[in-house]
């Protein structure tokens, strides 16, 4: 049976549903953007940019306290910081000590934070603590806000980060990172998180501990999968109302796990074949574990990373990957070589759930219902990075 | 001593040309982040070397050691350096 926004709403999930306006932040390589809808999301209207001329990686709004929002931000000259507003944007004050490795002992070389590419808020009992990843992987929580970070010892300074993470050189081509930090709702000591390259790694112990959580995950064909850089997760989320269960976009497929299961199970090997089930993004329903999200791209020959044959389309699994079904009505139907990013997929908390994703060419879609039909609702921005839902603060 | 700043630096001094003090690069630095707070780690990264696209002229002469040494009546000037689109 087909679900229905109504079975969505009987499932019994932490995530609440709501209605009204949506607000969505858009981080660019230029700036970032604030995009609001009107009650029913069907109009929108763009903001100016915010620091325009700055790589924005990712702006994040602050659960706990909506009127403040944090911005991973660099230029192409300075180093990297993070910008808080606590007014919803109408004024904003620079990190005092933004995310930076320890400095390396005299006649070593120590590592440098070249930016901060994924930003989440700590557990809903610890106002003010967030975490941030970056490029090189690195993990660093900040307890005042965002004000100051420090590094989080037990997996930047592991004796063993090396043999976890592989040299910076031989990471992706936009610097190897530390992305999808996951806080247990139920468990602020609980932490997940993923690197390209190096896997997921798991803390029971609010990152003091680490251990990689990589059984089942594939690797590019020839190479050891037991060896933890040659392991390039994209994307992770926890399922919506679910924490103990886990989806991921990989380099080499669509993932899930139920924890405390040990082993991931590949669900992308469901998809259509023509299309594959390489992706850099995925988004997951707030209060249905079973409905999962995915944007996938041509990962054949030279790995283009365009939509399959420039036909771009959102694929829906509502059974938790046993099979999945093409969204792309309202979509072009031909000649749109899109690429979408990791952290530029994401959904709404309303029902019917929104979902929206930004292009690599400037472009934010929209769906009001679920992925059944598609708008575009921003175009000519620049090259999208990031785009996260944010909830009314008034 | 003069420091020229370039535009990308100016949200922290609000203006082109600053004074500030040190016997050498790295205390001018320490004394620009005391004046300018946030200015420094935006120029010179956590392990104490200046940013791959940031220039430093003593003079007119390009430096790259913060270690050099600079005089009172020394002019420092800070230069973007970036290609691309």
């Amino acid at each position: 049976m087909k679900k229905s926004a109504s079975r969505s709403k009987q499932s019994n999930g932490h995530g609440k549903s709501s209605s009204g306006p949506v607000a969505l932040l858009v981080a660019t390589r230029k700036g970032a953007f604030l995009l609001r809808s009107d009650q029913k999301r069907r109009g929108w209207r763009i903001s100016q940019p915010i620091f325009l001329g700055h790589v924005v990686h990712h702006v994040v709004q602050d659960p706990r306290e909506p009127r403040t929002l944090l911005v991973a931000a660099r230029t192409g000259h300075l180093g990297p910081t993070i910008f808080r507003t606590h007014d919803s944007g109408k004024t904003w004050k620079e990190a005092k000590t933004p995310p930076a490795f320890p400095k390396a002992p005299e006649g070593k070389k120590g590592q440098v934070v070249d930016h901060t590419f994924w930003l989440t808020p700590g557990h809903a009992s610890e106002k003010g603590t967030w975490y941030a990843g970056t490029s090189p992987q690195g993990l660093f929580r900040s307890e005042d806000g965002g004000e100051t970070w420090t590094s989080v010892k037990g997996l930047n300074e592991h004796p063993e980060y090396s043999q976890w993470m592989g040299a910076v050189e031989n990471g992706t081509p936009d610097g190897p990172k530390l992305h999808s930090v996951l806080v247990d709702p139920r468990d602020k000591q609980h932490i997940y998180v993923a690197m390209s390259s190096g896997g997921v790694f798991e803390s029971k112990d609010a990152g003091a501990t680490w251990a990689p959580l990589i059984k089942g995950l594939e690797v590019v064909e020839q190479f050891d999968a037991t060896v933890l850089p040659y392991h390039d997760p994209h994307c992770m989320r926890f399922s919506g109302p679910n924490p103990d269960r886990l989806y991921q976009q990989n380099h080499c497929g669509i993932y899930r796990i139920d924890r405390p299961g040990e082993t991931w199970t590949r669900i992308g090997k469901t998809m259509p074949k023509s299309i594959g089930d390489v992706g850099f993004s995925m988004t997951v329903h707030p209060r249905d574990a079973d409905t999962i999200w995915v944007l996938p791209m041509d990962g054949s020959g030279v790995w283009p990373r365009t939509s399959p044959g420039g036909k771009p389309a959102v694929f829906i699994s509502q059974n938790g990957g046993k099979s999945w079904k093409r969204q792309s009505k309202g979509m072009p139907k031909r000649n749109a070589w899109w690429t979408v990013k990791r952290q530029a997929m994401c959904s709404d908390g309303h029902d019917p759930v929104g979902l929206y994703f930004g292009t690599t060419s400037g472009e934010v879609w929209a769906s009001r219902k679920e992925g059944a039909r598609w708008k575009c609702i921003a175009r000519h921005l620049p090259e999208i990075y990031a785009v996260e839902p944010a909830h009314s603060s008034r | 001593m003069k420091v020229r700043i370039p535009s990308p630096l100016v949200s922290y001094t609000e203006k082109r040309e600053v004074e500030a003090e040190g016997r050498s690069l790295a205390e001018l630095f320490a004394d620009l982040d005391r004046r300018y707070p946030g200015l420094r780690f935006r120029v010179v990264d956590e392990q104490g070397a200046l940013r791959p696209h940031m220039r430093v002229f003593v003079n007119g002469a390009q430096v790259r050691e913060l270690g050099i040494e600079l005089r009172p009546n020394d002019e420092v000037q800070f230069i973007q350096a970036l290609s691309g689109g």
